[in-house]
């Protein structure tokens, strides 16, 4: 089991032609990822390595394909209108791996991606897999493997980091979810982890949060009062200056809001066991009684 | 990205509100000049992105040309907060009856931006929401209407209960969400929101921080940045398209993500070490960014030792074990360098690296180990 991909994915790719798109479509490709269509606008019924039709639009390529999610890798100025079309065109997961999207137009594509009833995952994130079964993104294949603990991060080489811990001492994982690094994101930690309580093909949930904004500490109300199952958290940029923006849009202390002592308190207020370092998700993860070796 | 005080009033008058007239200068002769032409008193306000110019001395009145020639002598080449002033704007003085706070924030919370007016106004606004939040009049913005007139209004009834003053101030409200939505803004306040004796409601100070991810496609809006006010280092990077922010550590770092490169700099702090900056390579995987990154790293004297920190995903770790080869046979690197790497073709560079006399790890807690036994074995 899985949240938000499973075998029944049909992906679109959006800019497929383009350097980062046509790599990691073959990349996913590769995973087992179905790929039904590329859109690239103005290269309409050419095909991608010869298997993936390639259409103008998303609405036709719905029509003809039946896709049913799509990921975006269009440079930073069209990834809202992207986003935009795919929900227009009912898609129900847009996953959107853009760095770089102004903030305002994001902030006016949201209420449209809401109203149309679609989900967005990201912008600036690596997507998410399933291991073994789908992967959705650029999160590297070989690193994760299937099992039984939900992942949901901010960022994406910190992901790579912990699931590499994870599958190297046997612990494999439902679903990893990169929500993004973005000041406003489509998919809350909160969506993420509702939606793992929800799927009985997880035992545990790691998240991994970072320094700015207040979705962890929200993330750990919503753990306080909902998840019935052990959580394991980290918090990055313990070491971060006030007021400067680290790297990811939203990664930024205001005033005194949004530190790593803050996030790890209201962590640890929630009974989610925090770790020091990354390597500490295996120690900790199984003494939630979760992934040790059968 | 920062605006000065004098880039942001610019932005403002262009959208119609009402500012008196100024001009910016870097002498205390050009200075005596615009009080001239403006006549009476003035206001000589310092140029530096720092909070709290005026406690610090930085904004001083003139009541005539000769003293503001004294008090821009004074202003001029001062420092505030570490940052010398080479900027001042000089506005006329302007008599004031009420004081109020007019700003609008890119709010991640209801994901819209949210206007805040105040008749607190003068004060640190940030101090007003802990305090007294009851005094903050709220209003999140549907940023695919932008502010209707009578949202404008409302809120300006808040604040004002003469209704010439409050429909003055409704339509400044909407010159601000104007000028806030075209600039790409995160922030645009103003901060007093005056009136004068004579019922005129004026702005008097502008502050705007625009998105950084608006600058690709707003050439102009980028050629507002003052890079005399960042740490030159922090300039390199930011042409050499990496993401840098120095800190007062000793352990230089290069890691590919943000998130990690967060995690590594806390895991160095972990082991006892102090971080000497934040350094984001980014996803692609051009030898010539670690070129320019260790570069950028090994100007800095007070770092000790080097780490790398790489997870290949997007990035290939063998285009990294290139260029730090590249960088050292194409300047002499002096200290000790730790390479941590794994993930997408690590066999490659492991090969590349060892063939240049280098080896690297691929356990960070291990590569962080040593960068910080290296910096004490330095000390």
């Amino acid at each position: 089991m899985s949240v938000f991909v499973n075998r029944d994915t049909r992906l679109v790719v959006q800019g497929i032609t383009g350097r980062d798109g046509s790599f990691h479509a073959r990349q996913m490709i590769a995973y087992g990822t179905r790929i039904v269509a590329g859109v690239t606008p103005g290269k309409g019924g050419q095909s991608f390595d010869t298997v993936v039709p390639i259409f103008h639009t998303v609405g036709e390529a719905i029509r003809k394909t039946g896709a049913n999610t799509s990921v975006i890798y269009v440079p930073p100025a069209l990834a809202a209108g992207a986003i935009a079309e795919a929900a227009d065109a009912g898609i129900q997961l847009i996953v959107c791996i853009t760095e770089g999207i102004p903030v305002l137009d994001l902030a006016r594509v949201m209420p449209f991606v809401q109203e149309k009833g679609s989900r967005l995952l990201g912008p600036n994130c690596p997507g998410l897999i399933t291991p073994g079964v789908t992967k959705v993104g650029i999160i590297p294949g070989p690193i994760c493997s299937p099992g039984r603990v939900g992942l949901v991060s901010r960022s994406g080489t910190l992901t790579y980091e912990v699931v590499n811990h994870l599958t190297r001492y046997g612990i494999g994982q439902s679903t990893c979810v990169g929500i993004g690094g973005d000041p406003i994101i489509g998919t809350s930690f909160i969506d993420v982890l509702r939606a793992f309580q929800d799927d009985p093909g997880t035992d545990a949930i790691v998240i991994l949060g970072e320094i700015g904004g207040t979705d962890e500490q929200k993330a750990a109300a919503f753990v306080k009062q909902m998840v019935r199952k052990p959580v394991v958290g980290f918090i990055a940029g313990q070491t971060a200056p006030k007021g400067r923006r680290m790297g990811h849009a939203g990664a930024i202390i205001s005033g005194s809001a949004g530190t790593a002592e803050e996030k790890i308190h209201a962590f640890e207020s929630a009974g989610i066991a925090v770790m020091r370092r990354p390597v500490d998700v295996v120690e900790l993860v199984r003494s939630q009684g979760v992934g040790s070796r059968k | 990205m920062n605006l000065h005080e004098y880039q942001a009033r610019t932005l403002l008058r262009a959208a119609g509100v009402p500012m008196p007239d100024g001009d910016v200068a870097t002498t205390p002769e050009e200075v005596e000049a615009i009080a001239r032409r403006l006549g009476g008193p003035v206001v000589v306000k310092a140029q530096v992105h720092a909070g709290g110019r005026g406690k610090a001395g930085g904004v001083k009145l003139a009541k005539d040309p000769a003293e503001a020639l004294g008090v821009a002598r004074k202003i001029l080449g001062m420092t505030i907060k570490g940052l010398v002033v080479q900027k001042v704007l000089v506005v006329p003085a302007v008599e004031i009856a009420s004081e109020s706070y007019a700003g609008l924030i890119m709010d991640r919370e209801s994901q819209r931006p949210v206007f805040m007016v105040s008749a607190a106004g003068g004060v640190d606004i940030e101090e007003v929401a802990a305090t007294s939040p009851e005094k903050i009049a709220r209003l999140p913005v549907d940023p695919r209407y932008g502010l209707f007139p009578h949202q404008a209004l409302g809120l300006a009834l808040a604040v004002y209960h003469d209704f010439a003053q409050a429909r003055a101030a409704a339509a400044i409200l909407q010159q601000l969400y104007a000028a806030f939505s075209a600039n790409g803004a995160s922030l645009a306040e103003i901060n007093p929101l005056v009136t004068t004796p004579g019922g005129a409601v004026l702005a008097l100070d502008a502050k705007i921080v625009v998105d950084d991810n608006e600058l690709d496609r707003r050439p102009d809006l980028a050629a507002l940045r003052d890079e005399s006010a960042e740490a030159p280092s922090e300039v390199a990077a930011r042409r050499a398209g990496l993401t840098f922010i120095k800190l007062e550590g000793n352990v230089g770092c290069v890691v590919n993500g943000a998130g990690l490169a967060m995690a590594t700099m806390d895991l160095v702090k972990y082991y006892g070490g102090e971080p000497a900056n934040f350094l984001d390579i980014g996803g692609s995987s051009n030898p010539e960014k670690v070129v320019d990154a260790l570069r950028i790293i090994t100007a800095d004297p007070g770092v000790k030792a080097i780490l790398f920190n790489i997870f290949g995903g997007i990035t290939r770790t063998d285009d990294v074990a290139n260029g730090i080869v590249a960088a050292t046979a194409q300047f002499k690197v002096d200290l000790p360098i730790v390479i941590r790497l794994t993930g997408t073709n690590e066999d490659q560079a492991f090969r590349i690296l060892q063939s240049a006399g280098m080896r690297a790890l691929s356990d960070m807690d291990e590569a962080v180990k040593q960068a910080v036994a290296l910096t004490r074995g330095a000390a």
